[in-house]
């Protein structure tokens, strides 16, 4: 005989899944909150500010009016040099940690390295980029030194979220490949890859909303305050859009109120526009995933 | 046709004082036997017995990890397969299912063309032609025929561990190496699959590890029996199961007297 009445025991633990889940669902809005007054604040502020001309010509009469064109440009520069390095490295190197290197205490010291490295101040990443890419390389205040920096200093987000990627298709498909005959890189192109590749690009979203907002690490190894021209090539100087926030907020005197925030706008929402990008890709591919 | 008698049939495998060690853990202990061309050699016993860990030794996929250490020899025809200049040669000969079946995240039609692909096959009607009789001779053709193009991990379990057999006749083995091939496959399943192993028999060697002594009684030349990393015995399957054995463990295991 059997009866279906909850016990005390079970109201109990009903009420404290309630209890648990509501908490949890506070926390999560309070998470947002700070972002949505952010969002909010920049474009209530800014927005007055933004419009084709701003985006597309030279900030004039001490940087106090005119537009960001120069800085936009640079910015994608920077970015650009620090993917195109920074993407085959890192994903060639956790590759390697992950499909090829043995368990062994050399291993375990480079995956630590890595870590520790990714906790590494920027400014500290600044400094480094100066001693060896301006001054030991000879590239001087370039944004080939600051791109490198900036692919320095990036390298661990993409190599740590690429690893967890791969590692995360499973082992059984290895071996399954590996029995058939297939070598490591045969199962890596036609298995491995095909099944991280929305993972790796999360590191690379990673990687570019920080590579577009750091400031410190480009200051003394290749962005400008100021350039009446584009950069022509990756020898040049050039000027920034994170630099440009903060030259406008604090550097020069009678900036008109809304500037700083129209340009704050404007490098928020490239992030969030190549970040969109990305998720998009991201969930077609993930729509795509074989198992 | 007249069949050669098993034991004057060439030596396909030959296993010689083959001990397995995973760290410090013993998995299999120096265990020396040989398997027949064309035969289908059972191997039976209980759970952590080493089972899947002699299979993994033949074709040498202790390389792939860092802990299992192998001593002993193994030869492929004679040959050991330690002097393989090229272990992944070595591999395509040998076929594996595993006991849950791994469907590689590809479509129907590519989990089985992958081996030939990999082979340098490049032809498109040849490899129609591979999958064809590949899915035909694993007794799932009729049943996929339709829909090539879908995803191999969205057949049934049953179908999958067919299409990882038809997969492993893509390679056109020497030796087939079935682990527990029944663990996640129904009955019927499991039957025209024993019926294509026993066809199968007439081109390969086929090393069949289960844990349903029915199963080799069913389908094995002769069975080994291993118990905790030992060989206990092998024998003619027809003397084991009319209780000609050796030794007792043996009897009380196939009775399923055993603690
Ligand atoms: N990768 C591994 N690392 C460490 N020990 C292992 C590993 N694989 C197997 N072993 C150990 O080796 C012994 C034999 O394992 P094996 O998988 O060969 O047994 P089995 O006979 O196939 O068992 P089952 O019937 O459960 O599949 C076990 O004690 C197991 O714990
Ligand atoms: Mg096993």
């Amino acid at each position: 005989m059997s009866s279906f009445r909850a016990t005390e025991l079970d109201r109990r633990n009903q009420r404290r899944e309630r209890w648990v889940r509501g908490l949890f669902l506070v926390m999560t809005l309070m998470l947002i909150l700070p972002v949505l007054i952010i969002l909010g604040t920049l474009a209530w502020r800014g927005h007055s500010v933004i419009s084709l001309d701003f985006l597309l010509s030279f900030p004039t009469n001490g940087m106090t009016e005119g537009g960001i064109f120069p800085a936009l440009v640079g910015t994608l520069w920077l970015v650009g040099v620090a993917l195109v390095v920074s993407v085959p490295m890192g994903v060639a190197a956790a590759i390697y940690l992950s499909e090829y290197a043995p368990e062994n205490l050399l291993t375990r010291s480079i995956n630590l390295a890595i870590i520790n490295l990714a906790g590494v101040p920027s400014i500290v990443h600044a400094l480094f980029g100066v001693g060896a890419f301006v001054l030991f390389f000879n590239f001087g205040t370039s944004i080939l030194a600051a791109g490198l920096t900036l692919a320095v200093m990036t390298l661990p987000v993409v190599i740590v979220s690429t690893r967890e990627s791969l590692q995360a298709v499973p082992q059984a498909f290895r071996e399954a490949s590996w029995s058939l005959g297939a070598t490591r890189w045969q199962t890596i192109r036609r298995i491995v890859l095909p099944n991280s590749v929305s993972g790796i690009l999360t590191g690379v979203i990673l990687e570019v909303s920080r590579t577009v907002g750091e400031t410190a690490p480009i200051m003394f190894t290749g962005a400008a305050f100021f350039l009446p021209f584009l950069p022509l090539g990756v020898g040049d100087q050039t000027m920034a859009l994170s630099l440009h926030l903060f030259t406008v907020s604090t550097q020069v005197p009678n900036v008109p109120e809304a500037l700083p925030f129209g340009v704050a706008l404007t490098l928020i929402s490239l992030v969030l526009i190549l970040n969109a990008v990305s998720i998009a890709f991201r969930m077609y591919l993930r729509g795509k995933k074989k198992w | 046709m007249v069949e050669t008698p098993l034991l004057e049939r060439p030596k396909k495998l030959t296993v010689e004082n083959l001990s397995i060690l995973y760290g410090d853990q013993v998995a299999l202990n120096d265990i020396s036997l040989d398997i027949r061309e064309n035969e289908i050699f059972g191997i039976i016993g209980p759970a952590n017995s080493g089972k899947t860990s002699f299979l993994r030794a033949i074709n040498r996929m202790d390389e792939m990890s860092d802990d299992m250490l192998v001593r002993g020899k193994v030869a492929l025809d004679g040959c050991d397969v330690r002097s393989w200049r090229n272990v992944y040669a070595l591999r395509s000969r040998i076929g594996v299912v595993f006991p849950l079946p791994v469907g590689l995240p590809l479509t129907i039609y590519e989990n089985v063309a992958l081996s030939p692909r990999l082979r340098g096959v490049r032809n498109k009607v040849e490899l129609d032609e591979i999958v064809e009789r590949c899915l035909s001779r694993a007794a799932l053709w009729d049943e996929v025929k339709d829909r090539l193009d879908s995803l191999g991990s969205l057949l049934s379990g049953g179908q999958q561990q067919r299409l990882t057999i038809a997969r492993a006749l893509s390679q056109e083995p020497d030796v087939l190496l079935l682990d527990e091939f029944s663990i996640a496959v129904d009955p019927v399943t499991t039957m025209r699959i024993e019926d294509v192993l026993k066809e199968l028999r007439e081109e390969m060697t086929i090393v069949l590890v289960t844990n349903l002594v029915q199963q080799a009684r069913r389908l094995a030349d002769r069975t080994a029996f291993f118990l905790g990393g030992e060989l206990v015995e092998v024998g003619m399957t027809e003397d084991l199961f009319r209780r000609q054995v050796k030794d007792q463990r043996t009897t009380d295991y196939l009775e399923g007297r055993f603690g």
